[in-house]
């Protein structure tokens, strides 16, 4: 089986307005490697999502986007306070973001269920205080 | 039906055109961000009166025609300058997002 591609971004948790560049660079190479559009939608969907709530809340953090011939796994890393109810934050609609965040389209509280929307698989692995590791995958066939 | 064909029609006003001959095949309407990233639909025409710089990166993840800035919703300089680099296009008209919805439909449906 051949290596996987690589993809690493670190994620600049003070720079609002930046936020996104790393899923619009993702979008751009899966295009470059010929992957199907859907596949790259969801892919750069899931990644945005991800990438934001490292924004918002963890104040940034680190991306790697690996790309298998079966599937492409996205690796999010941050060192934030960790998410303290994992099936609450998973609702519609459930949201901690604050007022000022909120006010710029984000906080609809969207971010995790629509990153389980868009892969195939999720998980989850937060401790309170020290962060949050979230692998989401996508498969290729 | 195209973006250049549907700006002249409604007489929108180009902000930002880096593919005005991409279709519009339906219409989206909404302003939470994270909301309109998982419902939009690719090729659509987004409506909505958000114009800070993160519209660009929604609009080219999901894929959108265009972006439709209702009620004469201007964004800043560099929110334009941004969406001309990443291939997005911006619009803006004094209609509401209903009249545009509206109107579009009329080509759309």
């Amino acid at each position: 089986m051949s290596e996987a591609v690589r993809f690493h971004f670190t994620v600049d948790g003070d720079d609002f307005t930046s936020a996104g560049q790393a899923s619009v660079q993702v979008k751009k190479n899966l295009r470059t490697l010929g992957i199907a559009p859907e596949i790259i939608r969801k892919v750069s969907i899931a990644m945005y999502e991800g990438e934001i709530n490292m924004v918002i809340h963890a104040g940034g953090g680190e991306a790697d986007v690996l790309i298998f011939e079966d599937r492409i796994e996205i690796h999010l890393c941050d060192n934030g306070p960790g998410i303290a109810n994992i099936d609450l934050a998973m609702q519609e609609g459930f949201s901690t973001a604050p007022d000022n965040i909120r006010s710029l389209g984000f906080g609809a509280g969207m971010g995790l269920p629509n990153m389980k929307r868009y892969s195939d698989s999720i998980t989850i692995d937060s401790a309170l205080g020290k962060g949050t590791k979230i692998l989401m995958t996508v498969n290729l066939s | 039906m195209k973006v250049c064909d549907v700006a002249e029609k409604f007489s929108l006003k180009p902000l930002s055109v880096a593919d005005s001959s991409r279709e519009i095949t339906g219409v989206y309407i909404g302003d939470l961000l994270s909301w309109v990233m998982g419902r939009a639909e690719s090729g659509d025409a987004w409506i909505t009166i958000m114009s800070n710089i993160n519209i660009v990166a929604v609009a080219s993840l999901a894929d959108v025609a265009c972006i439709i800035l209702a009620e004469g919703v201007v964004p800043d300089e560099n929110v334009c300058i941004t969406a001309l680099q990443k291939g997005i296009n911006i619009y803006t008209s004094d209609k509401t997002a209903y009249e545009l919805a509206a109107a579009l439909a009329q080509c759309l449906l």
